[in-house]
């Protein structure tokens, strides 16, 4: 068993037209996810070969939803565009919504999430974040799928290639993953460390949780408290960040130090305080993965 | 995306939130200009640098006379000036903002920002307003009041009041305080502000309420619905190298460590930072080339990483996902050969394609130490240096 997503999930592609839909929906194809449909509005009725497979596309997401019963939508659309695209997801039904597009106004998510609040069966992943992944039962994102091995690990991470990083050194090590969840790194998001955690908790085929944060809001202190109250399985942590300079803006609109809040060093303190194994290195995440499941 | 004071005061005035009356000067003779249209019997002289505490680091005068505008004006304007966020170096001033000086009975403090954890934009008050807030939110948090926005609907009009009953402006100044706050407010949602400060927010003694000073930062993703907002952009405020990265869409930060480094993606760019730390040696920057970068872009960036003087060795690290190890092997190979690049390098390559990668490298001709891992890769680094720097 694997949390969000699996081979029964029916996946459809905002954006399949444009050039990145199409690269990430062949992949996503190829990893045998089941992709029914795609959305671009003015190209409804039209169909395009995606990895040798005609894919349908719809003008709306409800056209996709009522023709594909597809329940799932992974949103490539650019960033002016993206709020909008979330919304009619959600609006359509669709119940897990993945937000790859990176660079959306923090304004346009503030009112997103608040237009969530009348969605209450949908859920967000992201924006800015690589997808879900269950290894060897479906891909919907942009991480390199061959990476991953299927396994007892649950991993959530705010960042993207720092993900892999971790589920290589898991692979290199035997040791596989049940799901891969990217949050993203922008300030606001959907699903959160906490929602990632609770599911894991829940999975019974997750034994162990990988946990990767950045300096920058409050987001892995919370997960913190949490998980001291709320969370039996191991926990291993790493914080990216921990000699960025305070003030200095690291790439993700996420990753701010603000006030002397959200340091490296308050998150690891946190994290520490409430018994999840905190490393300092991003090289040993996979070695005390093997420690914590001996 | 950060702007001058007197830019951030002319989107003031825009949108009917009062300040001082003024101008900014680039010259001395400008100054006294603007100082004699003021019809003022006192002037203030600010410099304009992106950056706060200018008072404390001699960048503000209040002066009495028009001799008086043109020596501080003289004596600002080209100062390098120092405070305690512009660094050790300080930031050269190029432009003054001349106003006219008033009466002030008391000063205020307003904010406006996003609560990341409840997804809404706060308004932050107090009745502490001056130089110090910082200090006044970590030792008297409660001297500052919060009012959350509804993300949708806007502030509404009661809590304008609620913000102007709580910072006890005197009747006389109500009115014009709750149209300055509603006001303030359409600024942050109308030019997709990541932060709105006035401190001080005066009130005078004649009951006047304004913006005595005004910071205005920018959502940087959102500036494709702002043209106007990157002409305001001063590039001469940032370092030259960024400056440089920025115009091809490399996410570079300058650091002041000795080793250059090359990464994919923001989080694993901090992580290597973090490793080379940890490892005893010091970064030279922050760069994410993200998951598209052309062989264009990795030319550009490698020349950015090599113009550093401090310099010392370079370190690339990538995952490769969307980007393939093979078109980064094929430019790392093009921009060391054409820049002739003497400095020791460290390559560390996964993922995607990583094998080609590899075999493009190795017969290249091109000098450098290969590692497998992360740490491998960090104690190579740590190795290249001829002097280590000590781990703090």
């Amino acid at each position: 068993m694997a949390v969000l997503v699996d081979q029964k999930t029916k996946l459809i592609v905002q954006g399949l037209t444009g050039r990145e839909g199409m690269f990430h929906a062949e992949q996503c194809i190829k990893y045998g996810t089941q992709v029914v449909g795609g959305v671009t509005p003015g190209k409804g009725g039209t169909s395009v070969d995606v990895a040798g497979k005609a894919v349908p596309i719809f003008n709306t997401v409800a056209d996709a939803v009522q023709q594909t019963g597809a329940n799932t939508s992974v949103i490539f659309v650019p960033p002016p565009f993206a709020a909008d695209a979330i919304m009619e997801a959600a609006a359509a039904g669709i119940s897990l919504v993945i937000c790859i597009t990176e660079g959306i106004p923090v304004n346009d998510m503030v009112k997103v999430k608040e237009f969530l609040k009348s969605t209450p069966t949908t859920r967000l992943i992201g924006p800015n974040c690589p997808g879900v992944i269950s290894p060897d039962l479906a891909k919907i994102g942009i991480m390199p799928g061959h990476i991953h091995k299927k396994g007892p690990v649950g991993v959530v991470s705010r960042s993207g290639t720092l993900t892999y990083e971790a589920v290589d050194q898991l692979t290199q090590r035997g040791i596989g993953q049940s799901t891969c969840i990217g949050i993203g790194g922008d300030p606001v998001n959907g699903t959160n460390f906490i929602d990632c955690l609770t599911l894991f908790e829940a999975d019974p085929e997750t034994k162990a949780i990988v946990m990767i944060g950045e300096i920058g809001g409050s987001a892995e202190e919370e997960a913190a408290l949490f998980a001291k109250a709320n969370v039996s399985k191991p926990i291993v942590c790493f914080i990216a960040g921990q000699t960025a300079p305070p003030g200095k803006r690291m790439g993700h609109a996420g990753a701010i130090i603000s006030g002397g809040h959200g340091t490296a060093s308050e998150k690891m303190a946190a994290l520490k305080a409430a018994g999840i194994h905190v490393v300092e290195s991003p090289a040993v995440i996979g070695e005390t993965v093997a420690k914590v499941m001996a | 995306m950060k702007i001058h004071e007197y830019q951030a005061k002319a989107l003031f005035r825009q949108f009917d939130i009062p300040v001082p009356n003024g101008d900014v000067a680039f010259t001395a003779k400008e100054a006294v200009g603007i100082a004699q249209k003021l019809s003022s019997t006192a002037w203030v002289v600010k410099a304009q640098i992106h950056a706060g505490g200018r008072g404390k680091g001699g960048g503000v005068r209040v002066v009495k006379t028009i001799e008086d505008v043109e020596k501080a004006a003289n004596d600002i304007l080209g100062m390098q000036l120092v405070t305690h966020q512009t660094g050790p170096e300080g930031k050269k001033v190029k432009s003054v903002l001349v106003e006219e000086a008033s009466a002030i009975a008391r000063e205020l403090y307003i904010s406006i920002i996003l609560d990341r954890a409840k997804s809404q934009p706060v308004v932050m008050a107090s009745q502490a307003g001056g130089m110090d807030i910082e200090e006044v939110a970590a030792k008297t948090p409660e001297k500052i009041i919060k009012e959350y926005i509804h993300p949708t609907l806007g502030m509404q009009a009661f809590q304008a009041r609620k913000i102007a009953y709580a910072l006890d402006i005197p009747a006389a100044g109500m009115k014009e305080a709750v149209r300055l706050i509603t006001n303030l407010y359409k600024l942050y949602e109308t030019m997709d502000c990541s932060l709105l400060e006035i401190n001080p927010l005066v009130v005078t003694e004649d009951n006047r309420v304004f913006a005595l000073d005004g910071k205005v930062n920018f959502d940087d993703n959102a500036q494709y619905r702002h043209p106007d907002v990157a002409g305001m952009r001063d590039t001469d405020e940032e370092d030259p190298l960024e400056v440089e990265a920025s115009k091809y869409s490399l996410n570079y930060i300058k650091l002041d460590g000795t080793v250059a480094c090359m990464v994919n993606g923001a989080g694993l760019a901090m992580a290597t930072m973090d490793i080379i730390k940890l490892y005893g040696a010091s970064p030279a920057n922050f760069l994410d080339v993200g998951g598209s970068a052309s062989p264009e872009a990795l030319e550009n960036a490698f020349r950015i990483l090599l113009s550093d003087p401090n310099v010392e060795v370079v370190f690339i690290n990538i995952f490769g996902g969307i980007l393939r190890c093979d078109l980064l092997a094929d430019g790392v190979v093009k921009a060391a050969s054409k820049l002739d690049m003497k400095l020791p390098l460290v390559i560390r390559m996964k993922g995607t394609n990583v094998a080609e990668g590899k075999a493009i490298l190795s017969g290249s001709g091109l000098k450098y130490a290969v590692a497998e891992t992360m740490e491998e890769a960090a104690k190579a680094v740590v190795a290249a240096i001829k002097q280590p720097v000590a781990s703090s």
